[in-house]
């Protein structure tokens, strides 16, 4: 390991410890490390979005930040979004409208998702089609997804 | 992919920035939103053997006006320009650039200091730097360098920026009366790197016309600029084919290009109209 750096990181509320190696990225280091695997890895080069978590309450790719970057920082993953009932909306018109299949975008989609609704409580489609443009899916032809997000903003309106 | 071993260390001072270029040279590489440098680490088209991470440089970061320039802080984040009332104001053509800089996840990382060193000839901010008459603000061990941007882009991922030096703040001058500023792009999709993308600046008698997605570095049309000063735009439409000599690549020839350059000046030479 070179030159391995200590960190201390919150994870979903939770102060963690650890000592990584430089390279590690940060969504390895919540899979493989703390066994967070709900959020997920895929195209490793910052393109498809599957990686999606919060950094400080922000959306970024977990593949294109280093877990030395998250020292000091708060991080939440689709467990802890999930946990603390943020995404529950989502989740659910998310099941409604059958807006998954294969469900390895879904966390990522979900973080997306939330973030856009944040900015835009009332998104159009249009709206909701460029909040998660960084993220692909390749089952559903993302009908369904822009459909549960409409949805899920209508709910949470609603409150 | 995952990035071949370095070494990580949190830069603490510009000097301390200094020392580190001046001990590794080009074995180190500045890590600011890294939202390009990570992705080609982990694709392993570059193997650094030290990180050196700027984030923590607070001399690196804010907007503020200062006589007659905008200064933006070279570690501002592409969300944080967007959001920013200042820019907003006065170069608002960089308020109009963020949301087609990718997506959202990488609007919240990346720096207007990264996206112009890195000088990705598709990227939107660097051909902003040439529309605005930006002043790229450089640093290195012997002090500041500063540098017009019409001089800054030399060639393919290739700036003026010399060993040991980075970027510290791009300053912008204060918009003249009856200046009016666009950015428009074509794209595959949202948030893709543009097939051709216009970044444009008008005032009377003058107008700049950066170009992006269409050669090596943004790049400018000057005879263009000529007929659109003049308020001609078949002129300048025709003087594109002159003023540009974009590749053909996947997305199409030459040809498919330069006229959606002509199209995009169009639509271009309407908005600026009003």
């Amino acid at each position: 390991m070179q030159h391995a750096i200590d960190i201390s990181v919150t994870v979903n509320g939770e102060r963690v410890q650890a000592r990584v190696e430089p390279r590690t990225h940060l969504i390895d280091f919540l899979r493989e490390t703390l066994d967070l695997t709900g959020s997920h890895a895929g195209c490793e080069h910052g393109v498809c979005g599957a990686c999606s978590i919060l950094v400080d309450g922000q959306m970024v790719r977990g593949c294109l930040m280093l877990a030395v970057q998250a020292d000091g920082a708060s991080v939440q993953t689709i467990e802890g979004l999930t946990e603390s009932g943020a995404i529950a909306a989502l989740q659910e018109a998310f099941v409604a409208r059958n807006a998954l299949q294969c469900g390895f975008c879904t966390p990522g989609m979900l973080v997306a998702a939330a973030e856009l609704l944040r900015a835009h409580p009332a998104p159009t489609r249009e709206q909701v089609r460029e909040g998660i443009s960084g993220n692909y899916c390749r089952c559903t032809g993302y009908h369904a997804i822009v459909d549960a997000v409409i949805d899920a903003a209508a709910t949470m309106r609603k409150g | 992919m995952k990035p071949a071993p370095f070494a990580y260390a949190r830069a603490k001072s510009l000097d301390d920035v200094f020392d580190k270029l001046d001990a590794h040279g080009d074995q180190a590489r500045l890590l600011a939103g890294g939202q390009s440098l990570i992705a080609t680490l982990n694709l392993r088209l570059s193997t650094p053997s030290l990180l050196l991470d700027i984030n923590g440089l607070a001399e690196l970061r804010g907007i503020k006006v200062e006589s007659n320039t905008l200064r933006i802080g070279a570690l501002t984040r592409h969300a944080e320009l967007g959001a920013d009332p200042l820019v907003a104001r006065h170069a608002p053509l960089l308020a109009e650039a963020v949301p087609h800089i990718a997506h959202a996840a990488i609007r919240n990382r990346g720096t207007i200091g990264g996206s112009v060193a890195f000088a990705d000839p598709a990227a939107e901010l660097p051909a902003c730097m040439l529309a605005l008459e930006a002043t790229i603000v450089a640093q290195g061990r012997g002090g500041e360098r500063r540098i017009a941007a019409d001089d800054f882009f030399k060639g393919l991922y290739e700036t003026d920026l010399r060993d040991g030096e980075l970027i510290v703040a791009l300053e912008i001058p204060l918009p003249a009366a009856g200046q009016r500023s666009a950015l428009i792009e074509l794209a595959r999709r949202h948030g893709d790197y543009a097939i051709v993308g216009l970044a444009a600046l008008v005032r009377p008698g003058v107008a700049r016309l950066a170009w992006f997605g269409v050669g090596g570095t943004p790049l400018r049309s000057l005879l263009a600029e000529a007929a659109f000063a003049h308020g001609d735009l078949a002129a300048a439409q025709d003087a594109l084919a002159q003023d540009l000599d974009p590749p053909g690549d996947l997305h199409g020839p030459p040809q498919f290009r330069l006229h959606l350059a002509r199209v995009l000046l169009g639509r271009a030479f309407a908005k600026l109209k009003g």
